[in-house]
């Protein structure tokens, strides 16, 4: 399947690892990244309240860029480009996915605002009529696209013994939009995807909640706080890594996870790693492909653990057991997705 | 035109000939406030066939219809067009005018001014101009309108109920009383419904197994009831007065000539399973089993996919133990056939899944509870004996968090209000306050909807004793702490939006008040009776307010939550006047059938059954032999359908014939004839 790629300037530096391990699995996956030539700033999370006039234009010239990059062109000259299923493209940063398919939608609701927008792309030659494009998230491609029976195939290493939070951030499942992937308050893809891998996925109830994004900048106090809340709730479930899917939340989790034992006196030591990565591991490639080892606390101790079986029929062995005589405890609701797995 | 008002018409005028009286209704500030009534009625006047048009301020009053009736007969009108609200409204006001005045209620057409023009837009012009259309339309259509005789035919005096609910239950019983015969279905295993799992009832905490169980008794007692449980409706035939139902006997395995109710084979049976169906998955119960030790009828059923007899070939516990040689292992399901002359659908509710609302935990964090699940948490006959406790089952919850509306009133889910969950929560409450005394309770609502008798008085009994309400929709439930106060509780989150402040409270138990949907089959069940769902699956009544019970297919009626969300003392209203149409009908011994029928001219039928299929009352066969199919006329509803699909123009709908829509079409289209200008 052929995609436009936006990798957006956070896969260009701090999270290559992320660029890097999703090219790798989409080449296992067989789906084609084609990155957007001369892409620009998505406006990421705060130009939009400086100036949103300008932040509008700015992402518009990357959907104008690659409207005209991606359009289809028609097999026979009889069907009307408009019967074809608009262009796609993903976007693997929830920042940059979250600004190109908003102002999308904006434009397409408002006829005034595209045409401003499209006032200013004029000075550039470009011009952009909103719904010509379909903006996805990386992980819905992966999870919808791929599929999760595709991609247990692939699956050579399985992460069998490995404790995983997933973390989804606050950006990717919000707003709620119509034709939204996945829940916006409670989302499950990456879960299940990570079921898919083999990987043993625990509750994770803050798993949608605010990183801190920039705030890491403007108030330390208020970024440390949610970082350390989010970093006690995995520890809490006994997580071995926690698995991301935002370049931003990565930052933040990784980067100033030292900070946060120093402010609060706590001892965390959590990897944190992109979804990717954990595919690619599970797909049998080398780490080094994978940008791991890039990331500030060390994930191989963890990583180790992998194929470690012991846990897991402890855990099944601790399950049976519940079940005793004099055990006066109600039974817990049924749940048919765990009957699945 | 000419008023001539010497001249009576012969008895079988041509159109051309037919002297037409308009009638337009201002329906008192309603249709004229929007619609130009007069200029109306001056223009109906000028039109072709009409004899006389007037404006009236209420044409329903007797004073309007009496209007009519003189004018049939000084002026020798042959069809009266009424301009004014809907026919489902007014129909029958008007014919029967009509019939007064000795003219067949059937040259009668009504004009539907209002829902359609005047309620509809705020443009005068336009709605003037609209109101003469439709107008002109009833005026083409009413001259070629022909007069109908209804149809008569004997009722069945026997009544079908399904639904043992509280509803059925109150339905078969009066009908029973008043000594009409009954077939009471259910499902279940034993009669009661969701009622029976209840342990006390708002407001006044009487307890729910007290006043229901002698009912359910009664039930069973009763000469003039049939009780079929573990039964179910396969299919129904026929038409209102002479419906034919097959009943499906789902094998129990249990010889109930037999079965003295003992409940030894319970005892001795030693498959112990998740009870998901009446103790909501918090409870256990055999392989072979009954609902609770109350059941009607008392006689127990075996799970077959958990006996290990049925599973493994080995077991036969009950069997052995069994006093009366009851046990039946090859026992198969039987099929029996009922004619009714009515039904009564009392199918009941189900209760929302609270997972699908992730963010409140339910079957993530432990003591998550739903209402139905406290329900039987607090009955006496229960899971825990009554006893109020954690999921460990020892330990007393030192605080508990009522959610409100999980489920309801929200656009994600479901939008309406489930209308019984407020009233449960504040009962909940004062449980709690009563099982724990020093429990505190937090109840998170949107509104307290406590309309009901003594409702509000006893929301007032649960403030006083201490329960805290915090208005606001909870955001999440949650067991990730933030602090040393938050640790091992689970936390709400939720905003206190009369204070504006986002708020945790700390609690060991959370209840979710989950709210109550359509049953997932209601669509199945709706098309099997041939009766109409709305979008959220709840059966449609003839009319919301007028008509409650009764259904758009004559003979079928509805009661309780099957129509819509429900506590006890409307289900059993609605049972009632279910129960009081019936015997109304029954006691006619014949009914009256509107005319308004298909018939296939076998001549022009190419045998090609399309419209056997398209035919939502199963009113036409295919006689084979001589591949023509034939409408029912006592099943056929009028509705048209077939009418529409037969591609050989060889069905006729009485009362819609081609040309009396085409003329009525032509009327309404009659400024966009060519030659015709339009001043306005």
């Amino acid at each position: 399947m052929q995609y436009g790629y936006y990798p957006g300037c956070s896969l260009e530096r701090n999270a290559g690892a992320y660029h890097e391990s999703t090219m790798a699995v989409a080449g296992v996956l067989g789906l084609q990244f084609t990155e957007v030539d001369d892409w620009n700033c998505c406006g990421a999370t705060e130009f939009f309240s400086v100036n949103q006039m300008q932040a509008y234009a700015l992402t518009g010239r990357n959907l104008a860029l690659a409207a005209d990059q991606f359009a289809p062109q028609p097999a026979l000259p009889v069907i009307p480009v408009e019967v074809a299923e608009p262009p796609q493209l993903v976007a693997p940063c929830s920042a940059c996915y979250l600004n190109l398919s908003k102002v999308d939608r904006y434009l397409a609701s408002s006829p005034e605002l595209a045409a401003k927008v499209n006032t200013a792309l004029d000075a550039g030659g470009l011009h952009y009529d909103p719904g010509s494009l379909r903006v996805r998230h990386l992980l819905d491609v992966m999870v919808n696209d791929a599929g999760y029976d595709a991609i247990a195939a692939r699956v050579q290493r399985a992460l069998t013994g490995l404790r995983v939070a997933p973390y989804y951030g606050c950006l990717v499942v919000r707003p709620g939009f119509q034709g939204q992937f996945d829940d916006p308050e409670y989302p499950t893809t990456l879960d299940k995807l990570m079921r898919v891998l083999g990987a043993k996925v625990v509750d994770f109830p803050l798993k949608a909640h605010c990183c801190g994004g920039h705030m890491t900048q403007i108030s330390e106090d208020v970024a440390l706080e949610l970082l350390r809340r989010l970093l006690k709730n995995a520890a809490d479930y006994q997580a071995d890594v926690i698995v991301t899917l935002c370049p931003m939340c990565q930052l933040n989790l990784d980067v100033f996870q030292r900070a946060v034992n120093r402010r609060f006196g706590t001892n965390f030591n959590l990897p944190v790693l992109f979804f990717t990565q954990l595919m690619g591991l599970a797909f049998g490639l080398a780490p080094e492909r994978l940008g791991i080892g890039k990331e500030f606390v060390a994930s191989r101790p963890a990583l180790a653990k992998i194929g470690a079986s012991g846990e897991a029929e402890q855990e099944r062995a601790v399950g049976k057991r519940a079940k005793r005589r004099n055990d006066q405890s109600l039974p817990m609701p049924y749940m048919p997705e765990e009957e699945e797995r | 035109m000419s008023n001539d008002q010497n001249q009576i018409p012969p008895p079988h005028a041509s159109p051309d000939e037919e002297r037409v009286g308009v009638y337009v209704c201002h329906c008192g500030s309603n249709i004229a406030r929007t619609i130009a009534v007069e200029d109306v009625a001056l223009w109906a006047e000028q039109q072709e066939h009409v004899v006389v048009a007037r404006d009236y301020k209420f044409m329903c009053s007797s004073l309007g219809q009496e209007l009519i009736e003189q004018d049939i007969q000084a002026k020798g009108l042959s069809r009266i067009v009424v301009a004014a609200c809907s026919p489902h409204m007014h129909e029958r006001t008007f014919r029967g005018a009509c019939q007064r005045a000795g003219l067949n209620p059937y040259l009668f057409e009504m004009a539907n001014i209002r829902e359609l023009t005047s309620w509809a837009t705020d443009d005068r012009e336009a709605a003037t101009s609209k109101a003469k259309a439709q107008v002109k339309g009833a005026i083409e259509r009413a001259v070629l309108q022909e007069p109908l005789e209804p149809l008569f035919v004997d009722i069945n005096p026997n009544t079908l109920v399904v639904g043992g609910g509280i509803a059925g239950l109150t339905a078969a019983l009066e009908l029973a009383d008043s000594g009409y015969h009954v077939y009471l279905v259910d499902r279940d295993s034993s009669i009661g419904g969701q009622m029976a799992k209840l342990d006390k009832t708002f407001p006044t905490l009487d307890c729910a197994a007290c006043i229901l169980t002698p009912k359910m008794v009664d039930a069973a007692n009763h000469p003039n009831i049939t009780l079929m449980t573990w039964s179910e409706v396969m299919a129904v035939d026929g038409f209102v007065g002479n419906f034919s139902v097959q009943v499906r006997h789902k094998p129990r395995y249990v010889i109930e000539d037999l079965c003295t109710g003992c409940g030894t084979c319970i005892e001795k049976c030693p498959s112990r399973v998740l009870d998901q169906h009446f103790e909501v998955g918090l409870g256990y119960h055999k392989a072979i089993d009954r609902n609770f030790p109350q059941a009607v009828p008392k006689y127990p059923v075996i799970d077959t996919t958990h006996c290990t007899y049925f599973q493994r070939g080995k077991c036969r516990a009950c069997q052995v133990v069994c006093p009366t040689n009851a046990i039946d292992f090859t026992q198969k399901e039987t099929f029996e056939q009922l004619e009714v002359g009515n039904i009564i659908l009392a199918t009941g509710y189900e209760q929302f899944d609270a997972r699908r609302v992730p963010q409140y935990g339910y079957g993530r964090l432990a003591n998550v509870f739903t209402s139905m699940e406290f329900e039987r948490m607090v009955n006496a006959a229960g899971p825990t004996s009554g006893q109020v406790v954690l999921r460990d089952g020892v330990t007393a919850p030192q605080s508990v968090g009522i959610i409100h509306c999980v489920g309801s009133r929200d656009k994600n889910y479901n939008e309406y209000c489930s209308r019984a969950c407020c009233m449960a929560a504040l009962k909940f409450a004062h449980l709690v306050h009563e099982r724990v005394p020093d429990a505190e309770v937090y109840n998170f609502y949107i509104d307290i909807r406590a309309a009901g008798k003594h409702y509000e008085e006893f929301y007032h009994r649960v403030l006083e004793e201490g329960t805290h309400f915090i208005r606001g929709r909870v955001a999440e439930v949650t067991d990730a702490a933030r602090g040393p106060g938050e640790e091992g509780s689970l936390i709400i989150q939720a905003e206190d939006t009369l204070i504006g402040k986002q708020r945790r409270i700390p609690v060991d138990m959370v209840i979710l008040m989950v709210g109550m949907e359509a049953r997932h089959d209601a669509r199945n069940v709706a098309s099997t009776f041939g009766l109409g769902c709305d979008f959220e699956g709840w059966f449609t009544e003839r009319h919301a307010k007028l008509d409650p019970v009764v259904t758009m297919t004559e003979g079928i009626l509805i009661a309780g939550a099957c129509q819509g969300p429900k506590a006890i003392p409307e289900s059993v209203a609605q049972g009632s006047a279910a129960a009081a149409r019936v015997a109304g009908l029954i006691g006619r011994r014949t009914i009256k059938l509107e005319p308004v029928r298909a018939s296939i001219e076998a001549a022009a039928c190419s045998g090609c059954r399309i419209c056997n299929n398209v035919c939502p009352y199963h009113a036409i066969v295919f006689h084979e032999e001589i591949k023509i199919s034939e409408v029912i006329t006592a099943l056929c509803q009028g509705c048209g359908a077939c009418v529409a699909a037969c591609p050989s123009a060889a069905i006729t709908g009485a009362h819609f014939t081609r040309e009396q829509v085409l003329s009525q079409i032509d009327g309404l289209l009659w400024d966009m004839q060519p030659g015709v200008l339009v001043l306005a």
